[in-house]
């Protein structure tokens, strides 16, 4: 049973559940400020979000959250991270899915489980280039479709990849 | 015959005149705003600040009925083929009011995502600085653009049809 967590039996159920089911490809967990996040291996992404979603009743997601590792310090880690954040009513329980992905690497889209992470992934691929593999329409969602680059990576200049064409 | 001419009050004027009159006391603006300037656009044109008194409160919401583009707001990459679009779509004589820094100069905003003024894709007749200029500013603007309509040649556009956007 992880620290703090005793305190919130509904939510230490949940990660008994998943830690007994997926054995071996939860990472890690943490419990931290009442938030139950949960490292697991990114081939692992979708049967544990299906489980999540029709055995313990994570109705909804909240929002992907794609953080970029580069630099010096997150050499030996993998490029990028992705959180999933669930959500489930009328209970108000959370819970974050964490999985690492490298840059060369496709993640499975999650389109089949939650609908709503169509535009979700879309902003991750545009903003990050992380490319997921099964979605139904993959394209740039920000920004135009001949853009060149993906602007919320670290190594991505803020003004742009070329100087601004000067006026004529 | 004279006579007859002499019942009916009249006055003389040169065409150009008569003309830039009509069109500086008539501006029919679009009904557009890309940002946080349209707000104060949208006051400027509400009953405090009026811009009826200037002929200007028809706001059209198509750029076919409009003659003035008041660019509100900042002008994203994405955004400006659809500005020049609805610049292009604008029958002349028109006329552009950039308003605000970001669409005079992409002002707080040197980023990736955003057009570094709208000059950059269509010519501007007047730029309006501030984040967001007053009502008062866009007025002081809209009058400097009337002021400039009334200094302007519209009889020359029948020999030269740029000869408003060259001089």
């Amino acid at each position: 049973m992880l620290e703090g967590l005793s305190d919130f039996p509904a939510l230490g159920q949940v990660h008994d559940a998943l830690v007994n089911r997926f054995r071996g490809s939860v990472l890690k967990s943490a419990f931290e400020k009442k938030e139950l996040s949960v490292r697991i291996r990114k081939e692992e992404l979708l049967p544990v979000l299906a489980f999540l979603k029709s055995e313990r009743g994570f109705n909804a997601l909240n929002d992907i959250i794609a953080l970029d590792n580069h630099g010096p310090a997150g050499k030996s880690e993998k490029r990028f991270s992705l959180l999933y954040q669930l959500y489930k009513f009328p209970d108000a329980a959370r819970i974050r899915i964490v999985i690492d992905v490298d840059e060369d690497e496709a993640v499975d889209s999650i389109v089949s489980v939650f609908k709503s992470a169509d535009w979700t992934e879309r902003e991750v691929f545009d903003m990050f280039g992380i490319r997921f593999s099964g979605h139904p329409d993959l394209r740039r969602i920000y920004m135009e479709d001949d853009f060149d680059g993906h602007p919320l990576r670290k190594d991505f200049p803020l003004i742009g990849k070329e100087a601004w064409p000067s006026k004529k | 015959m004279s006579d007859e001419i002499d019942n009916y009050p009249f006055f003389l004027t040169k065409a150009d005149r008569f003309i830039t009159w009509a069109q500086k006391n008539s501006l029919w603006p679009l009904g557009s705003g890309l940002a946080c300037c349209a707000i104060e656009m949208i006051a400027t044109a509400a009953s405090r600040f009026d811009i009826a008194r200037f002929g200007m409160e028809l706001f059209r919401a198509s750029p076919r009925q409009a003659d003035l583009f008041i660019v509100a707001g900042t002008v994203t990459n994405k955004m400006a083929p659809i500005v020049r679009r609805l610049w292009e779509q604008m029958a002349d004589p028109k006329w552009v009011v950039a308003m605000g820094n970001c669409a005079v100069g992409g002002g707080p905003f040197p980023t990736y995502a955003v057009l570094q003024g709208v000059d950059r894709v269509i010519p501007v007749d007047v730029y309006i600085a501030g984040c967001p200029p007053t009502p008062q500013g866009l007025l002081h603007g809209l009058i400097t653009l009337q002021e400039k309509i009334a200094r302007s040649h519209p009889t020359m556009e029948i020999f030269r049809p740029d000869a408003r956007r060259t001089e």
